[in-house]
């Protein structure tokens, strides 16, 4: 049923801005033009991913296309759907024919006509034959006043016989009355008037106001911001005249029509804080708690809008308030929790969003509302502050910022029926669920797929060092697999020795170097595994820096490139370059080489004017690299990201 | 947000280091140190840093129950205090065995009481639970000249040399977190003995003589517990618990990532003294009258002195900065007071000097007298034209007309 929408949500990934408004600025909808076009549209084959889109109703494209023609040029304000209730009541109460075939209409689009593909091509044809009653549906949620007059118009018996062609043509005409202009909208008003109950004409009433209103607002959003609107005009259309749009996505648009400003504030990526903006830099700093003295001298200029690194000596300063009770009130297991993330002491993005979590746990166990206050703002407001707390210790990972994301949506939708305990209990166990199923659940389930692609007299590469790689090597050698190791690491945290320090315990062979080397060593590899830090909308790879250079290596010796990542991780956000957004490391990390005291040249290297060190954290490899990702849904390429994105993770559209 | 932490508080009893200055009426705990009792420089401490169940353990029952009446007089509303005795003869280590069955945090922290410092207790608290330690110490540099200068006991230069050689040693790891080794200098003989394991397992330690052990330690408390239960004969906290701890740190279950044992090693900026000898007490006045001014919590002139509102001076009376005049108390004509502290109610006649002294409450200075480096105890009564040089007078002393001390502890006889 999701994918039904397929087509017009992967619009909405790709372009996140495009809200779908429910109505059309007046001027933009050019008639048959538009029509045709989006129809088009619709059938171009560019539909982002390879997921089973069921058979569309067919029949409704080219009949939409044959009647756009009588499609009036007049400015159409599709009536936003925000009164749904009372006409939809009064569908159900009704007796009209119409009624008749809704609740099977109503089947249709409740079961999941695309559950599986051969499920749906069998389905086919009922779709067809029902296709009338769905845009019939349509039209009873989307345009009130549309359904009303189809049902008072049409001689209802010969409806259900009638071609879809008659159905979308009687729908096209509603606009111009929804415009409540002529004479022959009054002729009909009055015939209504005559007809139908008292119930009925409430119902009509208020989709006349809520005409009205849309019809202002549009106005309004119009002169706001054009452009994007008219992208709306043709989605909204398109949804319109192909798709029977499921129930669900219906209620996803009203509930964005009542709160579209909020929703779109909410939806709109936040602008990240560049920090080479004085003045936005103060004026953070103001905020928080505790005072930042990242005022590095010697900032390199191409990344100083990045957050600076956090030296150590704040965690003195961090420290020494720890007990102290008008810091904003941070719970003691954040408290600690971030103090670890400044030391480095939890490193990696599932363990930095496992502890996160659990600290989380703690704070809501110990949380009581203050009185006065509705939990779900309070909480939300204090889970902000802890937010940014943690993120003066380390700039947040993908991973967290995701689970923040859901934890924060958990919250906002708390029932104000719950008492304190339960809504407490509810969210301790929406953060159990989080860390298991997305964390734990989805690690093994990637394992599972990961094994299948070693096969014996395999030669492995991997990277750094990654959780998930790990749990996937050591499954395979547990299950009797015959490879090889190469562990390639990179300096200055040199963490692949703690992998490596792992896999010999367990009996693997392995090869140890550093990246430099990492040319030489391909030649012998056939395959490569990583890990990730996130994986973007575009199927960019943004990992622990290094990770890029072997995945190009990899490509360039035509091995394949895999990348273990769960889908929590995956982002909306697209990135070409490692430039824009990174995260510092310390520079100072770069000065000693370890086991070489000798190496001294680099000591005191800040008194120096003409020399910058420079330790990035992370990189970003582009999708053209990558074979394959394997995440807990299945082994997908990176063009899928997307399709994951959309299908797996709704909730945070919601 | 405390609750994690249990607080023990070791205020002693009547210590004998501090003879002429302390005595059944005037424990440890109480003595003043800028006209505040020494054992409220500690207990704000833990209020600032919301550490609010505090068990204080005092030696002695008489001491015990003058430290538990001021403390329900003081701090009533504000912390959540219980004082318990513990004999006199009694160590700190049993003086800890003495409460612990009213631990029951996970960790806990054992404070002295004679302790002056601002040092955030949190940083060691969280210092402490970040690493997950079982034992982490508080370590302050020493000021380099500390314990040479001018001290108000005179106590000859040979106890002075005893000072400094009883420095503590103390082994760290390079980055300073963790406690490898402690001895305290009265106890160490001619070699330093570090387990050998323990080198290796830190690969490298540096001896340090140049912190101070402020004797505040935060301890897992079942492993303090256990050692306390398992060795018996164990005195003192910092002699025989702590090395006991530091020396056998590798046995304990360690995890991987955490430190058994830890130190936190406070900034320079940092104030830091323990009220341990009575020269210690002159210069921790002094401190407090002057650049340490704000752990007292006074506020200063501007002609840098604290002298209470209810105080009065006669006409060409001098009083100089870094002192503070306690509430009520009388000066006569053309006196002087330099760099000490006087008490409440004092009554100090005409042309009297003091200067680098302490002087209690209720405390009669008769015209002339001349008081230097001196610590005149509560109730003290001077006649005309006495001098006092390097002197400790204990309490309701009575010192006749004329007279001239130097270097001398002067008490009641049946104290002696």
């Amino acid at each position: 049923m999701e994918s039904g929408g397929g087509a017009r949500r992967g619009r909405m990934v790709i372009d996140p801005k495009v809200r779908q408004v429910g109505f059309v600025t007046p001027g933009e909808q050019d008639g048959p033009a538009g029509v045709s076009s989006s129809s088009a549209q619709v059938n171009a084959p560019d539909s982002p991913a390879p997921v089973m889109i069921p058979p569309a109703p067919r029949v409704a494209v080219p009949a939409a296309a044959d009647h756009s023609p009588p499609k009036p040029a007049a400015p159409v304000p599709i009536p936003p759907r925000s009164p749904p209730l009372p006409p939809r009541n009064f569908d159900a109460e009704d007796e009209m024919p119409l009624g008749s075939y809704n609740p099977g209409g109503e089947g249709v689009l409740a079961g999941s006509p695309n559950s599986s593909y051969g499920k749906a091509s069998s389905e086919k044809a009922e779709i067809g034959d029902l296709s009338p009653t769905m845009v019939a549906e349509l039209n009873s949620s989307m345009m009130e006043m549309s359904l009303e007059r189809s049902k008072y118009e049409l001689p209802v018996p010969e409806k259900e016989n009638e071609s879809t062609a008659d159905v979308i043509s009687e729908r096209v005409e509603v606009p111009a009355i929804n415009n409540n202009e002529g004479p022959e909208n009054d002729a009909r008003q009055r015939k209504l008037k005559d007809r139908t109950s008292k119930a009925e004409r409430r119902a009509l009433q208020e989709s006349q106001r809520a005409a009205k209103e849309a019809a202002r607002a549009s106005a309004a959003v119009a002169k706001a911001k054009p452009p994007p609107q008219k992208k709306d005009g043709s989605n909204e259309k398109k949804g319109v005249d192909k798709k029977p749009v499921d129930k669900s996505g219906e209620k996803d648009k009203k509930k964005e029509v009542v709160v579209p400003e909020k929703d779109k504030r909410k939806d709109a990526p936040a602008p990240r804080l560049q920090f080479d903006d004085e003045q936005k830099v103060a004026k953070a700093r103001r905020r928080a708690i505790v005072e930042q003295t990242t005022e590095t001298k010697h900032r390199v200029e191409l990344f100083r809008h990045l957050p600076q690194f956090v030296p150590p000596t704040q965690l003195q300063a961090l420290e020494e308030k720890y007990l102290q009770n008008d810091t904003m009130h941070i719970h003691p297991a954040v408290y600690q929790v971030g103090l670890k993330y400044l030391t480095w002491d939890i490193v990696g993005g599932n363990a930095r969003c496992v502890a996160m979590l659990e600290a989380f746990k703690e704070m809501i166990r110990d949380y009581t509302t203050p009185p006065q206050k509705v939990m779900s703002r309070d909480l939300t407001a204090k889970i902000n502050s802890h937010v940014s707390f943690l993120s003066t210790c380390r700039p947040l990972s993908i991973s967290m910022g995701n689970a923040i994301r859901s934890f924060k949506l958990k919250i906002g939708k708390l029932r104000d029926t719950l008492t304190e305990a339960e809504a407490k209990s509810s969210l301790v166990s929406h953060l159990e669920t989080f860390a298991q199923e997305k964390i734990i659940l989805a690690d093994k389930e990637i394992v599972k797929h990961a094994v299948t692609k070693i096969i014996d007299g395999d030669v492995v590469l991997t990277h750094g060092f990654s959780c998930v790689v790990e749990m996937v090597l050591s499954h395979a050698h547990s299950i009797g697999k015959k490879f090889r190791v190469v562990v390639v690491d990179s300096r200055p945290r040199l963490e692949g020795r703690i992998l490596l320090r792992s896999l010999l315990a367990q009996g693997l062979k392995c090869t140890y170097t550093h990246i430099n080397a990492v040319t030489y060593i391909m030649q012998e590899v056939t395959k490569v595994f990583l890990g990730a830090a996130s994986i973007l909308a575009n199927g960019t790879v943004y990992s622990r820096v290094g990770t890029a250079a072997a995945a190009m290596v990899a490509h360039g010796y035509r091995v394949p490139v895999m990348i273990c990542c769960e889908t929590y991780k995956f982002h909306e956000r697209v990135q070409l370059d490692s430039i824009c957004s990174n995260e510092l490391g310390d520079p100072d990390a770069l000065v000693g080489v370890a086991g070489r005291k000798e190496f001294r040249e680099l000591v005191g290297w800040d008194e120096s004017e003409h020399l910058r060190l420079l330790n990035l954290t992370y990189d970003a490899t582009p999708a053209d690299y990558v074979s394959m990702i394997i995440t807990e849904h299945g082994m997908v390429p990176p063009t899928s990201v997307p399709v994951i994105l959309r299908e797996y993770r709704k909730e945070p559209i919601l | 947000m405390g609750d994690e932490y249990q607080v023990v508080v070791v205020a002693g009893g009547s210590s004998k280091d501090l003879f002429p200055l302390v005595s059944k009426d005037v424990p440890k705990a109480l003595l003043p140190i800028g006209n505040r009792p020494l054992l409220s420089y500690v207990l704000d401490l833990l209020e600032d840093s919301n550490l609010n169940n505090v068990s204080v353990v005092v030696a002695g029952h008489e001491s015990g129950v003058r430290v538990g009446s001021w403390i329900a007089e003081a701090y009533h509303d504000r912390l959540q205090v219980e004082v318990s005795t513990v004999s006199e003869e009694s160590g700190t280590a049993d003086a800890l065995r003495s409460v612990a069955h009213r631990l029951s945090s996970e960790n806990v922290m054992v404070v002295s009481g004679d302790m002056v410092c601002d040092v955030p207790l949190g940083a060691i608290a969280s210092s402490h639970k970040r690493q997950r330690a079982g034992l982490t110490a508080l370590l302050c540099p020493r000021t380099p000249g500390e314990g040479c200068e001018a001290s108000a006991g005179g106590v000859g230069t040979k106890e002075k040399a005893k000072q400094l050689a009883a420095a503590d040693v103390i082994g760290l790891d390079s980055a300073r977190h963790r406690l490898l080794y402690v001895a305290s200098g009265s106890q160490l003989g001619k070699e330093v003995k570090v387990p050998l394991c323990l080198m290796r397992e830190a690969g490298q330690v540096e001896l340090h003589t140049d912190l101070l052990d402020a004797h505040l330690y935060a301890f897992n408390r079942e492993l303090m517990l256990e050692a306390l239960e398992r060795n018996e004969k164990f005195k003192s906290i910092k002699r025989d618990l702590v090395p006991h701890i530091v020396r056998s740190q590798l046995k304990h279950g360690r995890v991987e990532g955490t430190l058994s044992c830890s130190a936190y090693v406070a900034g320079k900026a940092r104030y830091c003294a323990r009220v341990n000898t009575i020269e210690a007490y002159g210069d921790i006045n002094r401190d407090v009258a002057g650049d340490a001014i704000y752990l007292t919590g006074y506020t200063v002139s501007g002609m840098n002195n604290v002298i209470h509102p209810s105080a009065q001076t006669g006409a060409k009376t001098a009083i100089g900065p870094q002192c503070i005049i306690g509430e009520g108390s009388e000066l006569g004509e053309k006196c002087s007071v330099k760099r000490s502290v006087v008490g409440r109610h004092c009554r100090i006649g005409s042309n009297v000097k003091v200067i680098n002294s302490v002087v209690m409450n209720h405390v009669t200075l008769e015209d002339g007298c001349l008081v230097q480096n001196s610590v005149i105890c509560s109730n003290v009564h001077l006649q005309e034209r006495v001098t006092l040089k390097d002197c400790q007078v204990g309490c309701g002393y009575v010192i006749g007309v004329g007279a001239e001390h130097r270097s001398e502890a002067l008490a009641k006889k049946e104290k002696v």
